[in-house]
């Protein structure tokens, strides 16, 4: 058995007095696609932000309990945060291009870290937009703004900035909710060949989409790891009664 | 409030594909029944009856594998929907078979009707009691999610196989006595090894009930007595 990339251990995470995530263990293993599934409200949101400190920005934000990355304790003191935001990409619900062009937005990670050489940005943005499955779009308008996409196309844009970092792993907050279905199966599509580089980690609320694209999923219900499995297993055959409420459709 | 509305009209229709379901196994087990009783009986019209109503079994298995598919497509069932449906589809190829069975059997009686019995039928009767014991309890099972009661299904197939192999052992001797009587004999074997077959498709639709209910995947043969080991 390999050891996990991902190591999550008693994780407990306040906001202010309000405790939203209780006592929760997981192992998250390399170049796997796993989906957190559960109700509005459940925590899976939160977490994902634990696992690259997103919560850091939230005032009154308290974890307690231990966050391990290839081995290493990403609260530890001696963290580097923007080293972990770069390691932990993140994708969100809603596609935010930055308003500049095309080139720029995916650029824009590489150049923060020091690449200043005009042929290897060139390089990154023309990988990343074809592992995002955007470049046969997209390469003949490379200084066009962003902003003049389509929301399917911003979304892989996104997805193109976050892995032009080379990140070891992706988290993706219902990265389809906001696009059409045409959309949607193109990203699911991307998300099939991204695991085969990255370790993808992807909160949604549509569990037909879990249940196609993720190898693992997670359920989530009010701030606690009810079930964790094998995907086929989980929704075929659920260990615990409140997950096969859940998926089908008892309450959410 | 949408997705508890979605969830009703889910368990209104499986409740209706399992009631079909039930429908279409009580429809074989009583063709069954009535094949054997025209057998013994030597009645040519209630077996000729039994032929053409398979007709109806057929028709009955047909929609409801075109409406399990229609669920399947509608509501994308998960967990225990999602085994329900699936099972409820290869439950209906194994009830339907039944009833081509019971057809078999049908045609059986009509070639003895006009002839004399070798014997009286008493195993013969005794097996298809058994079998629609064994097929009650399965769509009771079924209906009331009652897996205990599914795999009370599986040590009775040890009877009906146990039943078979007298019945053949029997009319061998009876062959062997006689030979004339060798025709009306095959004819009689081959009735008993088509109910032995139908009980082990009852026992697939018991399976198939435990399946539904725990998620798991049953042999029947871990329930059953052991098969002897044969030098």
């Amino acid at each position: 058995m390999t050891k996990p990339q991902l190591v999550v251990s008693n994780l407990n995470l306040y906001y202010g007095n309000n405790q939203v995530l209780h006592d929760i263990n997981i192992d998250i293993f390399s170049k796997t696609v796993t989906a957190l599934i559960g109700p509005s409200g459940c925590g899976k949101s939160s977490f994902i932000r634990c696992l690259n400190r997103m919560n850091d920005f939230i005032p009154g934000a308290k974890i307690e309990g231990k966050i391990f990355l290839e081995g290493k304790d990403i609260y530890a003191l001696s963290t580097d945060v923007i080293t972990l935001r770069r390691q932990v990409g993140m994708v969100f619900q809603k596609p935010n291009p930055f308003p500049m062009s095309i080139y720029d937005n995916v650029a824009y990670g590489p150049r923060l870290n020091g690449i200043k050489s005009r042929e290897k940005l060139d390089d990154i943005v023309e990988k990343s937009l074809l592992g995002a499955a955007l470049w046969s779009e997209v390469k003949d308008k490379l200084k066009s703004s962003a902003l003049g996409l389509s929301g399917g196309q911003q979304q892989r844009l996104c997805i193109a900035r976050a892995i032009a970092t080379e990140p070891e792993v992706l988290l993706m907050d219902e990265p389809t909710s906001a696009l059409d279905p045409m959309a949607t199966a193109r990203i699911e599509e991307l998300v099939r060949t991204l695991k085969e580089r990255y370790t993808v980690i992807i909160v949604t609320h549509n569990m037909q989409q879990a249940a196609r694209i993720s190898d693992y999923t997670a359920f989530f219900l009010m701030g606690d790891l009810i079930e964790y499995g094998k995907t086929p297993k989980l929704f075929t055959s659920p260990d615990d009664k409140r997950t096969e409420d859940y998926i089908t459709g008892r309450f959410g | 409030m949408n997705q508890i509305n979605t969830r009703r009209q889910l368990e209104t229709e499986l409740t209706e594909l399992i009631r079909m379901l039930t429908r279409l196994g009580k429809m074989s087990e009583e063709s069954l029944a009535r094949a054997i009783w025209a057998l013994k009986n030597q009645n040519a019209d209630v077996a000729r009856e039994i032929i053409k109503r398979d007709d109806a079994i057929d028709d009955l298995a047909a929609d409801i594998d075109m409406a399990c598919m229609q669920f399947t497509a509608r509501f994308q069932p998960l967990g225990e929907d999602l085994r329900t449906v699936s099972s409820l589809m290869h439950m209906a190829v194994d009830l339907e078979r039944l009833g081509d069975y019971a057809s078999n059997i049908a045609k059986a009686a009509i070639e003895v009707a006009d002839k004399e019995l070798m014997k009286p039928l008493i195993d013969i009767p005794r097996m298809v009691d058994i079998l629609s014991d064994m097929l009650e309890k399965s769509l009771e099972a079924l209906e009331n999610k009652n897996d205990a009661m599914a795999y009370r299904v599986f040590p009775l197939d040890d009877i009906i196989d146990d039943l078979e192999k007298q019945i053949m052992r029997e009319l061998l001797l009876l062959m062997m006595e006689r030979p004339q009587r060798i025709e009306q004999a095959t004819l009689l074997l081959n009735v008993a090894r088509t109910l032995e077959r139908a009980g082990d498709h009852i026992t697939n639709v018991a399976e198939r009930v435990v399946y539904i209910i725990t998620g798991k995947t049953v042999k029947a043969s871990a329930y059953r007595r052991p098969k002897e080991h044969r030098p």
